[in-house]
Order: structure tokens, then sequence, then C-alpha cells
């Protein structure tokens, strides 16, 4: 409702009051954004300033060495490295799969609405719960939960390289483990998105066809969405690369890597956690070298995920 | 409703405005605000002096109780204590920071010169590091230097191996893994006990050294962060065997090990034990002083000062004359809480010392 003098604040020409207030708030909005990219680039600017030294002091092999002594000046990351990608791989392939599971039930009709709600809400509620509480509950809980099974695995398929070591308390597993609920909630609600995005018509047009429920579902709405699907995943990565707190405490801190899913390992956001607070100022170079490798890695798969949710979306608007 | 909203939105750009405005004011006086207010807090003698201070975890809940107990019976002096970790206090203490510093590692020759020499160590208390285990069944563990050696640096890896039992004849060891636990963050108590390793050891010297963290060679070895979380893992891991201080095995009853010191006797990791091993050694003037292998028929092996980190002149003397009353209380009626919280009280013949280490702080 208008009312009559409303109706002549509107037609008349905005008051210079009004026209000040426009500029100061769109300048306010341009200098926040700008502070957002800045603030990037300020991050990773410091982060190469420090690791600049370890840089050209350790060159390549700091990628290959796998000694990390402040003593001797010794450091190298590839168990750091190898461990990063190695729990992410494996969270990645459960939580990829209970993830999409997830978004089909939640957005295929095969919950009532009300269902599809509160499913949704839990899921999301995942993502509330603090690192560190994750990574007490890994170790007082799902780790001794795992401990028989995983001395099972052993005792029958130890030749099997995945399962060649007992599982003694943290390690690749309860990490890997932890890791795949941490992501759950980005996978599923990106999934979701991707999925509720499919114009219906499509799956209107298949069960018009005969289609059963299906096969609209792995013919029709999977790939179409796949493309989303994939940044979901890829999303989801980016997200286990950078997870520091749980992983610090269940992967077990040791300069190793092995292929066995029960031997401790160790991830980079867990160096960086566990090795700052009592470093010195070459550690602390070398740490940063760390931090950037840590950093362009992420980086690279966050836009790369971008980049295919763009592409994927795009070659979706021709169907709305 | 679209009135209100206009409204809305000149009350929250007025409110911004408003903020970048005291913004600015408070980022131009700051600039030079900080010094002006400490010398401005100088010369009101009653005003309440804080004392700034951080570093060391170990000593920290003998510390804090130290600094709650001192302020109820002087509500002038505040201290507040930061359990950052002995590198951590370091740095903050030479850059400044903090008003005094706290380390289990002392200060290294390197980092005194980065200090610029302005620096005295004084020793406040002392604890000791012990092996805790798990293995439910088995009581007073008994481990020869050989074989503890050999458990940390992977040689030793099960817990029937003839090295573990030649120790302990009237126990059953089982035939499981066993799990070093180690410190996974740098630390004073890892730097203390691989010292004393690389003391006993002559392949623990060679390979992974004396550090606040180095490389641990046992394959099987996991890390847990600070005291707390060694103490958790072992806590929960069947067959594992960790370093703690003493504080933290006795206060979650966990199995500590009989270690042999130097004498060829196996110890129990009892106060007594430890003062035993302090007893032996002889302070020098910078009061640097290590317990690497201490003599002695009753002492326990790995036992260590540690210190707090002071000026040697503050060029304030409000604050130097109230951290130095409250560095003299800690190391007198200071000295009596310590057996409570489970440390070691210091010798007649060390307080003595380091009270006229106190009288110098200018």
């Amino acid at each position: 409702m208008i009312t009559g003098k409303e109706h002549a604040q509107v037609a008349q020409p905005p008051t210079g009051w009004q026209t000040r207030a426009d500029i100061v708030f769109r300048g306010v909005a341009h200098l926040f954004g700008a502070a957002v990219v800045l603030l990037l680039a300020a991050i990773v600017f410091e982060v190469m300033r420090h690791a600049g030294s370890s840089m050209l002091k350790h060159r390549l092999g700091f990628f290959s060495g796998s000694v990390w002594d402040a003593n001797r000046g010794q450091f190298g990351i590839f168990p750091e490295i190898a461990g990063t990608l190695y729990t992410s791989f494996w969270a990645l392939l459960l939580g990829g799969f209970l993830g999409v599971t997830l978004a089909l039930i939640l957005s295929q009709g095969f919950l009532s609405r009300r269902g599809e709600l509160v499913m949704k809400n839990v899921v999301e509620l995942l993502a509330a719960i603090p690192s560190v509480v994750y990574g007490l509950w890994g170790i007082f809980v799902l780790v001794p939960l795992l401990r028989p099974f995983a001395a099972w695995l052993n005792e029958h398929w130890g030749a099997f390289p995945l399962f060649s070591t007992r599982l003694s308390g943290p390690g690749v597993l309860p990490a890997s483990a932890v890791l795949t609920i941490m992501i759950l909630p980005t996978i599923t609600a990106v999934a979701r998105e991707a999925l509720a995005a499919v114009p219906p018509r499509l799956a209107a047009a298949a069960y018009g066809l005969g289609a059963t429920r299906w096969e609209v579902i792995f013919r029709v709405m999977l790939p179409t969405a796949s493309g989303g699907i994939f940044g979901a995943l890829v999303l989801g990565l980016g997200r286990a690369f950078g997870e520091t707190m749980a992983l610090a405490m269940l992967a077990g801190n040791a300069q190793t890597f092995s292929w066995s899913l029960f031997s401790p390992g160790n991830t980079l956001a867990a160096l960086l956690a566990n090795h700052f607070p009592e470093a010195g100022e070459y550690e602390v170079n070398a740490l940063m070298y760390a931090a950037g490798v840590l950093l362009v890695i992420t980086l690279t798969v966050n836009i790369l995920g971008s980049l295919i949710m763009m592409k994927a979306t795009a070659g979706l608007k021709g169907l709305r | 409703m679209h009135r209100s909203d206009r409204h809305l939105l000149r009350a929250l750009l007025a409110l911004l405005g408003a903020v970048l405005f005291l913004l600015g004011c408070n980022k131009g006086s700051s600039g030079q605000g900080a010094p002006a207010a400490s010398s401005a807090a100088a010369p009101a003698a009653d005003t309440t002096i804080t004392l700034q201070g951080s570093g060391a975890s170990f000593p920290a809940p003998l510390y804090s109780r130290w600094f709650r107990e001192y302020g109820t019976k002087n509500p002038n002096v505040r201290v507040n204590y930061q359990a950052t970790g002995s590198g951590a206090g370091i740095k903050a203490f030479t850059a400044g920071q903090t008003d005094f510093g706290a380390s289990d590692a002392a200060m290294t020759d390197d980092e005194i010169k980065a200090a610029q020499g302005n620096v005295v160590l004084l020793p406040m208390t002392a604890g000791h590091i012990v092996l805790a285990y798990n293995l439910p069944d088995v009581k007073d563990l008994k481990l020869s230097r050989e074989a503890y050696t050999g458990i940390f640096l992977g040689e030793i890896t099960k817990w029937n191996d003839p090295k573990l039992a030649k120790a302990n004849p009237s126990v059953k060891l089982p035939a499981t893994d066993i799990t070093p636990i180690n410190r996974s963050d740098g630390s004073g108590t890892t730097f203390v006990f691989t010292q004393h390793l690389s003391a006993v050891s002559e392949k623990w010297k060679a390979g992974p050294g004396t550090g606040k963290s180095v490389t641990w060679p046992a394959k099987a070895a996991v890390g847990g962060a600070k005291n707390d979380g060694v103490a958790a893992l072992i806590q929960r891991t069947p067959g594992s065997i960790g370093y703690i201080e003493f504080v933290y095995a006795a206060t979650s009853n966990q199995p500590v090990a009989w270690l042999e010191n130097k004498a060829g006797k196996f110890v129990a990791p009892t106060p007594e034990a430890a003062a035993a091993a302090l007893a032996h050694v002889e302070l020098p003037e910078d009061l640097r002083a290590w317990v690497t292998d201490p003599t002695g028929d009753d002492a326990y092996p790995i036992a260590t000062y540690t210190w707090v980190l002071a000026k040697k002149k503050y060029g304030d003397k409000s604050k130097s004359d109230a951290l130095k009353t409250l560095l003299k209380w800690c190391l007198g009626d200071g000295q009596k809480l310590s057996n409570e919280l489970h440390f070691l009280p210091l010798p007649e013949s060390v307080t003595s010392r380091v009270l006229k280490a106190v009288d110098g702080i200018e």
C-alpha cells in the first residue's frame, strides 16, 4: 500500500542527501570488495616473502625429502604432501559416494517435504561441529571401534599393501574417516543444488517416454547435473586439504608415508599446526614454504571447482 | 515498509560512518599512544602493576598457582602468564612483548645474543620426565638403558623382546607391538628427553640427536600435541609407551616405568629420586645446568630445572621492583606449594644462588 505522502516522495527526484548517501554506500561497498581481494593478495605475499629464503635454499629437494629436522636445517615435506593427498583421496571417495547419494535422497522426492528439510538441516549441522570435537571423537570413539576390524584385516589380508601394518591408534584410516564426515555437508549441499537445478520437465519427459524412476535418476538427472556434482567433489576436496585440527590429532604426526591404511602419517596442515608455535627463524621460513605449497594446491583445486561449476550451470541455461 | 527501509539504511550508514571515524581516531592515537600510556602509569605508585609473561607449559600449573596466590596477597600486582611453549616464550621475551619469559630448555647462546645479553636465567622449579605405558597387567615395568633407547630408536618393536624380559623376570610380557608415542609439537620436554637419550646412546646422538623436535626413527611412532595430548594417546592406545612430565602421569594414574640409571640401578620415578638427581649437579655462574645423565645410586635419570627469563636491566623501577619481590616470594614461600602440585622444591643451596641473581636485576 502506498500512501499519498509516499507516492509524492517516489515521484520526486532524489534529494541531495539521497544522492550523497547513494555515493557513500557505493564507495563503501567497493572498498570492502577490494579489501577482500587485497587481503588474499597480502596473505599470499606475506607467505611467499617469508618462504623466499627457504625456497632458494631447499628448492625442489623440499618436495622429495622426508626429513624434518630443525636442528640440522633439513626440511622436506614429501610425507606431508603424500599424506595430504592420500587422506583426502579416501575422504573424497567415501564422502563423494555418501554425499551424492544423500543429495539424491534429498532432491528426488524419496522423502516427504518435511523429511527432506529435517535431513538437509541435520547434514548441514555436521558442518557446525568444531574440528577439535571431531578429533576428540576420533580418538575416543572411532579408533577403538576401528581397531578390532583393522587387526582382523591385517591378520588375514596382511600381504595386501593397504592392510600391511597394524592400527595402533592414530593413522590414515581414522583420519580419512573423520575427514569424510567433515566434507559431507559441503558435497551434499552443492550436489543437491546441482540436482535441484535440473529442469523438472526433463524428468517429466523421460517419465513420459516410459522410463522408470531409476532410469530417470541415472540416465537423466545425474548426467545433466554431473558438472555441478563434479564441482561439489572438488570443493569437498579443497576443504579436506586444508583441514587441520582433527588431522593433527588423528593422522599420527609421523614423518613417514606408507600405503597402509593403518600406519601413522602426516598432512601439511597438521605439520604447520604442530611446528609453528616453537619454530625458530629458519624453521618458520621452511614452514612458510610448506604453507605456500598447501596454498597453491588448495587454490588450484578451488579455482578448478568454481570453473567447472560455472561451465556446468552455463550449459543448463538453454534448458530453462 | 518502504519508508522504514530507508530509515534503516540511513541509520546504518550513520553507524558505519561513526565506526570508521572512531577507527581513524584510534589508529591515530595508538601510534604515539603506547609509550605515553606506559610512562603515565609509572609515576602513580598506588596503581596496579601488571607483569606480562609467557612460555613453558610444563611449569604452568605451578606458575599459575603461584601468581594467583601472590595476587591475592598483593592486590596491586597482577601477573598474566600464558603457557605458549618454551620457544614462543623466548621469542616473545626477546621481542620485548613480555616482561618475563619461561623456558624448559633455558636459552641457547644464540638466543641470549639475540636478546643483547640483557637476560638472567633463573631456575624456579624442577621436574622429571617419566615413561608412561599402557600394558594393563604389567606393574612397575623396569627398563634398562638399552631397552628404552631401543624402543625409541625403533629397534625393539615387541613387548616380549628378550632385552625387556631380562630386566623383568617376574612379569609375563605380551607378544604385542610397541607403539612409541612422542610430542608432535616442538617442546622443552622433548629437548630434555632427547638430550638424555643422546647422553646415554651413541646411536641416538648420531641419529635423531637433541632438539625441541626431532625426527623419530621408530616406524610405528605416533605423535600427540602437548603433554596432555601424549597422555591421552597413551591412555587410549594399548601397547604404547611415551614420555610425559611426571605431573601428567600422576594426575592420570597411568603406570610409569622404572629406569636404569648411570649406576646401573633401577629407580622408580618418584619426586625424591628426581630430587636426588638434581642434588648432584653444581650450578654454573649463569645458572644454566643440565642433568643429562645424573650419577648416584638413587638418582632418577631424566630430571630438569625449568627457568624464568628476566631482563638484567628494566629501566622501569616500579616494574623491576615488583618482579623482584614476586620472584623472591616464589623462591621462598612459593616453593612450599611445589610438592602439592608434583613439582620438585629447589634445595636451599640452589635458591640462595638464584635469590642472589634476582637481587642483581635493576
